[in-house]
């Protein structure tokens, strides 16, 4: 949860208690959510969390965005992580942008890169409610474009040099770690660096086409190690949406808010305007309403019966015993979900090594993948076990989110600064 | 430094206030701070500090105990210096 201004804050890590304990009530209104304006895209990633490429001709027309948008003004969302998809392919994606700032409703939208040309680049260095994130997987283009798609970094590095030139301000350079940039990861600061950028590494899940690669691009358990070692000597530097809070067990909190958001201080709109508990978390088994045919975003959010579910207290499970549990939480709920873990269990990179064996028992199942909008130019690769089983019956009810938190979770772009009573409130 | 509590203040005009059951969550569109004010006294205080001539009458009118207006300024101070208050220019203001 500090992303953009960690660095101003040390009191987080010190007084999160009581307030990890308000948000896992869950709070009127979520702090900041995610958007995705469209599931097109010009790149196919392998790694998609949302399996984006082709529109769904079911998106949100204008006017629909606009009510969304009306909505998250009356409810004091103060800001919204836009995403897609490329959201900058939708036709009306500035006007959006505008009215969302007209409304009182910062944005912050992640982008290839793609139209962030000279001009748009100073639109944007022109106004303070806006925030832009370019993402880059790899250091250099071998490295990234294996995951992005031929020609992504050169188009990654321009909407930088682009940002840059204008005088943007502290834009995001967002890099999803993998077994592959792990050994990048100065070279991502320096680039950062030399475009006056803020480096944000953020955690591969299995979720979307992420469920087919990830199997080969989570980084190893001596990486996770490295990653964690890393992270300690970058501080506050370098920004995580606090994602890696299950690395916790390797020493020590990180900082940043230790707790899974879903559902209960952040959640999803997709395209088409179904809310989900988190953007990773894109399934039915998290889907809590339509804005379109459940009576808004406001109504979905403060009834659905799956977030009053996620805002339940929850017992450790299996991980209550260990004794990182109050950092680690157990770690991610959809990592857990899209490999086919218990949810009250370990998660699947647990730094006790209690993910291998759990990701080797023959009992375990993969869920069947959520919605898929992937370019259909190749017949999409399953990962190594084999044909999904398709299990009939219930779907799976998902447990409590570990009681942790992530700032994947859309809260990832905020300085909690914690003033639990007047008395800290010098901290 | 001078008194906190002498000096007139009010919320930053980057600042947006959204009330919750424990308080208040204070966002700054500028420096992209969030802040939870976990008291409901310290948001009366915050909204009454553009009203006042002073941050000690605005602690007079939320009603807090003169005992506690050094907690209280020490959590204004705090405030100021992520920019979520502003000092007030009371030139021209009646008196
Ligand atoms: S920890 Fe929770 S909020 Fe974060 S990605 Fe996982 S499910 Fe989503
Ligand atoms: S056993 Fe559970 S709480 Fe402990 S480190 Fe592993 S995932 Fe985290």
């Amino acid at each position: 949860m500090t992303d953009t201004t960690a660095e101003a804050n040390g009191a987080v890590g010190s007084a999160s208690g009581s307030l990890i304990e308000t948000f896992e009530r869950g709070l009127d209104a979520p702090i900041c959510l995610t958007w995705e304006l469209t599931y097109a895209c010009n790149l196919s990633c392998v790694h998609c969390l949302s399996s984006s490429g082709r529109r769904d001709p079911r998106e949100l027309t204008t006017e629909k965005c606009e009510a969304v948008i009306d909505e998250l003004q009356a409810m004091q969302v103060f800001y919204v992580n836009i995403g897609g998809g490329e959201p900058t392919v939708r036709p009306d994606f500035w006007h959006l942008l505008e009215y969302a700032v007209d409304h009182h409703v910062g944005v912050k939208f992640s982008t290839n890169g793609v139209r962030i040309d000279p001009a748009r680049a100073r639109y944007l260095a022109s106004t303070d409610y806006v925030d832009v994130q370019v993402s880059l997987d790899g250091a250099t283009a071998e490295v990234n474009d294996r995951v992005r798609g031929p020609g992504s970094f050169d188009t990654a590095m321009r909407a930088l040099d682009n940002l840059a030139a204008a005088g943007f301000r502290d834009a995001k350079l967002s890099v999803v770690v993998t077994r592959h940039n792990v050994p990048q990861l100065d070279e991502f600061k320096r680039i950062a660096d030399e475009h006056g950028a803020t480096l944000r590494l953020t955690r591969l899940r299995p979720s979307g086409r992420g469920a087919d690669v990830w199997d080969d691009l989570h980084p190893t358990p001596a990486q996770q190690r490295e990653l964690y070692d890393w992270l300690v000597r970058a501080g506050e530097n370098v920004l995580t949406g606090d994602s890696f809070f299950h690395l916790a067990g390797f020493g020590g909190k990180l900082p940043g808010l230790n707790m899974c958001g879903a559902g209960r201080v952040v959640c999803l709109i997709d395209p088409v305007g179904d809310v989900y508990a988190c953007p990773f978390a894109i399934h039915d088994a998290f889907r809590a309403g339509n804005v379109l045919t459940d009576g808004g975003f406001a109504r979905v959010w403060r009834t659905s019966e799956l977030f009053a579910r996620l805002r339940a207290p929850q017992d450790g499970g299996a991980c209550a015993s260990c004794r990182f549990y109050d950092a680690c939480r157990g770690g991610c709920m959809a990592a857990k979900f899209f490999t086919g873990l218990p949810l009250d269990g370990p998660d699947p990179e647990c730094v006790q090594g209690h993910g291998e064996p759990a990701l080797a028992d023959p009992r375990r199942t993969v869920p069947a993948p959520g919605r898929d909008h992937s370019h259909r130019t190749a017949p999409r690769k399953r990962r190594s076990p084999g044909p999904v089983p398709v299990r009939i019956g219930r779907r799976p009810e998902p447990a409590a989110p570990p009681a942790s938190p992530c700032q994947e979770s859309p809260l990832a772009g905020f300085t909690a600064t914690e003033m639990t009573s007047p008395e800290t409130a010098e901290r | 430094m001078a008194d906190i509590l002498d000096q007139a203040w009010e919320l930053s005009p980057s600042v947006a206030l959204r009330p919750e059951p424990f308080g208040a969550l204070a966002y700054h569109f500028g420096n992209r701070r969030l802040t939870f004010l976990k008291r409901r006294e310290l948001v009366e205080v915050v909204q009454g500090l553009g009203g006042a001539p002073d941050a000690r009458t605005a602690l007079e009118r939320a009603g807090v105990p003169a005992a506690q207006w050094g907690a209280y300024a020490r959590a204004l101070r705090g405030l100021a210096d992520a920019d979520m208050i502003r000092q007030r220019d009371t030139t021209g203001e009646a008196p």
